[in-house]
């Protein structure tokens, strides 16, 4: 258990890597970058592309993601949010889904 | 990989949510089959994993990144149908907390990461373990084709769109790149390193759990490698 938990903080930790990739995914562009791309940013996506407001976009603090330094501290911090959220998600999954145990006894 | 909003049209987008229900319906009747309650939690921490490994943007040649998924290991750990719920949760959190893929390609983008890619890579897993294959390398290929199968779909979807949606003065309304460059695009970044990154994570992981001790918290993942599925 121990090992597994500093495996996990250590990957999580580690996490900051991730945003030394220079550029963005083919075809994850932001409408500026579209708009450089193409010359205009078509109708419908400029339409459909803000259909919500997140908490963490790009996995960075708004505001706090002036330097590399604080893109890294929201990066984990978002990781760290993320796995939280999984772990909720899944307990109350966990209500709802699987076979009882008394079943298998 | 992950589609954002306004890249897709509504109709795909509503053509691939509705192909993804019958698969997340099919996966909760199986994993209420196959999964005590009690290992639910595996499946947390294979999305959690899967969540993770994810944030880890590799570099590709020509100024793009992309990223391993882990889906064929989810698969092969946890059974394709649990794999495949573990990553649309993760999806649905990615789009919704974080904006990593939209919401109204949620869909797509489960169907792509979530459905395609553990389930291609856990068929050629099964496939080179008729063939006698080891256990590794099979994983190894196996993650290779399925993030391979699930760049390709994203690739499709995303060049259909001009194809299919644009405005009387040939204006795409939606992504604007045809197949000819779409496909290229993804399948360059996938086949060279996002590919051998899902491969060697996926090949190393495997490794250690097929010796993971019964005292070990991830011992309950090597239960299908051990050939004990339920």
């Amino acid at each position: 258990m121990k090992k597994f938990l500093i495996a996990a903080i250590v990957l999580i930790l580690l996490t900051p890597i991730g945003l030394l990739a220079p550029g963005s995914a083919w075809g994850e562009w932001g409408l500026d970058e579209i708009k450089s791309m193409v010359g205009y940013v078509p109708s419908g996506m400029k339409h459909f592309s803000d259909t919500i407001r997140v908490i963490l976009p790009d996995y960075s603090i708004p505001g706090f993601d002036k330097n590399f330094f604080q893109l890294s501290i929201g990066y984990i911090f978002s990781a760290v949010v993320g796995i939280a959220i999984i772990a909720l998600v899944f307990f109350i999954l966990s209500k709802i889904i699987g076979k009882p145990e008394e079943k298998n006894e | 990989m992950h589609i954002p909003d306004g890249y897709l049209s509504p109709a795909t987008c509503a053509v691939m949510g509705a192909a993804m229900v019958p698969v997340l319906a099919t996966a909760t009747k199986k994993v209420n089959d196959t999964f005590d309650k009690k290992d639910v939690p595996t499946m947390a921490i294979g999305s959690a994993f899967a969540f993770t490994i994810m944030m880890f943007n590799v570099p590709i040649p020509g100024g793009t990144t992309a990223h391993a998924v882990g889906a064929t290991l989810l698969a092969i750990a946890l059974g394709p149908w649990g794999a495949s719920i573990s990553l649309t949760i993760a999806l649905l959190i990615q789009s919704l907390f974080f904006g990593d893929g939209g919401i109204l390609a949620l869909g797509a983008n489960s169907f792509n990461m979530a459905f395609l890619a553990p389930f291609a890579g856990y068929g050629v897993y099964a496939l080179l373990q008729k063939l006698k294959v080891g256990k590794v390398i099979s994983s190894a290929i196996g993650a290779y084709i399925g993030i391979n199968a699930a760049a390709l779909a994203t690739a499709i979807e995303l060049g259909l769109q001009p194809v299919l949606f644009h405005a009387a003065d040939g204006r795409a309304l939606y992504f604007p790149y045809g197949l000819s460059q779409s496909i290229p695009a993804m399948m360059i970044a996938h086949l060279t390193v996002a590919g051998l990154v899902e491969a060697v994570i996926t090949g190393l992981v495997v490794y250690y759990l097929m010796r993971a001790g019964e005292g070990n918290i991830l011992y309950k993942f090597s239960y299908r490698l051990r050939g004990e599925a339920k």
